[in-house]
């Protein structure tokens, strides 16, 4: 716990102007990020969960600055991200890369393989292009493929075979950080498993941290060893995985495990929020976001918002009541 | 550029040996064409087709076959050079309008609603009769009056193409501008910009010829197609044959651009491109 963390993130927002009609008037903001801190430590994977439109991908997005934040701080190895122009952005953007959801629309599909990996070498004007060329062939066996493949093009390929190609692109330039925007959600289940192998071994190898974005807690138990919780733009639980697992303490983590499909059929139950109301980061209630659907909800949560806080254990939860 | 099956599309196949016999006559004209362009034979004026001449002779007693032959030479030099100057301006402009966006697609955008707004014969009338009769000029005034397609459909694709994963993956790895324009996305639309040209190589074939009917092509002896038409319907009532041999020169080369430009759309389909198109492996 005394290592310095490689990424903190404080207080980050990202907010998106409704406008509508020919004068573009502001009619509403969507808080798809709300201020949110948490910190990724070398060589750690720390995931981010939460339902559809939670804000956790508008979170990685906004980390590699392709959408604006709107407010907060990044941090990135003693560094402030937001400031960060000329040779300090070019710096940043070898140490940190992605890895998109989609194996399809994350690869041009007129680029030849070799071309594809090799484009942040030559972004960065990185090696003489026979070394170049070499770091191509590694880069392709190192997640699994067979360089003599490096002449076909994306669709040639399967979808798990094309998200290593997008895995051996965030790679090419030795990063720091590898965000994971749900990597695996659009392959087979036995693809996924081959997936999260290969980014397991990639860690263990290279140490690089990973920022884990999936909706999937299968797949977040397997890989992660933190887990961030994300409720309506706003983070309501951090936890090591195995206490989170074992036993989620804020209410929504609890309702998100309980609505998990289990393996057995006994088990299966169906589960019903307590309220009609589903919020979204549109029209966000007032204090706790959860409270409409939260069975522990009082007076006091519709009206203050609780802060993350530290608890025994060492968790961090956003709840007034547990 | 994969093409499933082209010899499988009739209109890419019909299309593609009109434009080939076109070409291959302007390209050889001084060998197809059995009489000087210039050649008169006043004993000989609006004489029939005959194997001696093989679509007749004019009001001078010109060999028709060689006039349009040569004919050729000058729409489809015509054709080409504006349409090229046309799709290259209309491309960068597109591109960088529907990739920036912002006001830099708003200030592009108001200077093609302008070229947009002018009808766009009157505006090459205006050009032509400005800069004065020429292969050259007449091209200019094709440019201009072309462009604006080029500009509105490359910048829809951009628009799209820019959200694409793969153009926010070059952004992350801090790829220049021009670089995501020239590698990422240029590629990706040229489907669109090469049926566009196809097309546009008919459109500016009538173009020119409706501005030498006009009388503003290039001038006499020149024989383009337009003026030969045009001259050619004075003595339309006795004399019918100029007029057709001419306008039958006109209309089935833009055929033959047009059944080209139909069936590349359908090879190019972005359809069978994006997705199809080559066996998949597994895993």
């Amino acid at each position: 716990m005394s290592e310095a963390p490689l990424l903190q993130v404080e207080g980050l927002t990202v907010h998106f102007p409704i406008r509508k009609g020919v004068l573009q008037r502001q009619v509403g903001t969507v808080r798809a990020v709300d201020g949110i801190d948490f910190t990724l430590k070398r060589g750690e994977t720390l995931s981010l969960v939460g339902e559809s439109g939670c804000g956790k991908s508008t979170t990685g997005l906004a980390l590699m600055g392709l959408v604006k934040a709107t407010g907060g701080t990044v941090t990135f190895a003693g560094e402030r991200i937001a400031g960060l122009r000329g040779a300090a952005l070019r710096s940043f953007r070898r140490r940190v890369q992605i890895v998109f959801q989609d194996p399809f629309s994350s690869l041009n599909p007129r680029q030849r393989v070799r071309d594809i990996i090799r484009a942040p070498l030559d972004i960065h004007g990185v090696g003489t292009p026979k070394e170049r060329r070499k770091r191509v062939a590694q880069l392709m066996e190192r997640v699994g493929l067979r360089p003599d493949q490096a002449d076909n093009f994306p669709h040639q390929f399967s979808g798990g075979q094309r998200q290593r190609i997008g895995i051996a692109r965030a790679l090419a330039l030795e990063p720091e950080i590898i965000i994971c925007d749900e990597p695996v959600s659009a392959l087979d289940v036995s693809v996924q498993a081959q997936i999260l192998n290969l980014l397991a071994d990639l860690q263990r190898d290279l140490g690089v941290s990973y920022l884990f974005i999936s909706h999937d807690l299968g797949v977040v138990e397997h890989i992660s060893r933190r887990v961030a919780v994300m409720y309506l733009g706003k983070i309501v639980e951090i936890a090591d995985r195995d206490a989170l697992f074992a036993s989620p303490t804020h209410p929504y983590t609890e309702l998100l495990m309980k609505s998990a499909p289990s393996l057995d059929p006994r088990q299966r139950r169906i589960f019903s929020a307590s309220s009609d109301f589903v919020p979204s980061a549109t029209r966000k209630p007032a204090g706790c976001p959860f409270h409409p659907r939260c069975p522990l909800a009082t007076e006091k949560c519709t009206t203050v918002d609780p802060a993350l806080t530290s608890r025994d254990d060492g968790r961090l939860v956003a709840c007034h009541h547990r | 550029m994969r093409l499933p099956k082209p010899l499988r599309n009739p209109s890419f196949v019909i299309g593609a040996a009109i434009t080939l016999f076109i070409v291959g006559c302007a390209v050889l004209a001084p060998y197809v064409a059995p009489y000087g362009v210039e050649q008169m034979d006043m004993r000989n004026r609006f004489a029939g087709p005959s194997l001696e001449h093989l679509l007749g002779t004019d009001n001078f007693g010109r060999d028709l076959w060689s006039r349009m032959v040569f004919g050729a030479r000058i729409s489809l030099i015509i054709a080409v050079v504006s349409v090229g100057g046309a799709a290259l301006i209309g491309t960068v402009v597109g591109l960088v309008s529907g990739y920036f966006g912002g006001w830099v697609d708003l200030v592009l955008g108001r200077i093609t609603d302008i070229f947009l707004g002018f009808p766009a014969i009157i505006l090459a009338l205006a050009i032509v009769a400005v800069l004065g009769p020429g292969i050259m000029n007449v091209s200019l005034a094709l440019i201009v009056v072309f462009w604006t397609e080029y500009a509105r459909v490359v910048r829809g694709a951009a628009l799209v193409l820019r959200e694409q994963n793969y153009v926010q993956a070059a952004r992350a790895l801090g790829a220049s501008p021009l670089r995501i324009i020239f590698r990422e996305i240029l590629p990706n639309a040229l489907g669109p910009i090469i049926v566009l040209a196809s097309l546009g190589l008919g459109t500016a074939i009538i173009s020119e010829s409706a501005l030498s009917f006009l009388g503003f092509g290039l001038p006499p002896p020149a024989p383009t197609w337009g003026w030969t038409l045009s001259y050619g319907t004075r003595f339309m009532r006795d004399e019918p044959w100029l007029a057709i041999v001419s306008g039958a020169a006109i209309m089935i080369t833009v055929l033959g651009f047009n059944l080209l430009g139909d069936g590349l759309r359908d090879l190019l389909d972005p359809r069978q491109l994006s997705r199809g198109g080559g066996e998949r492996r597994n895993d």
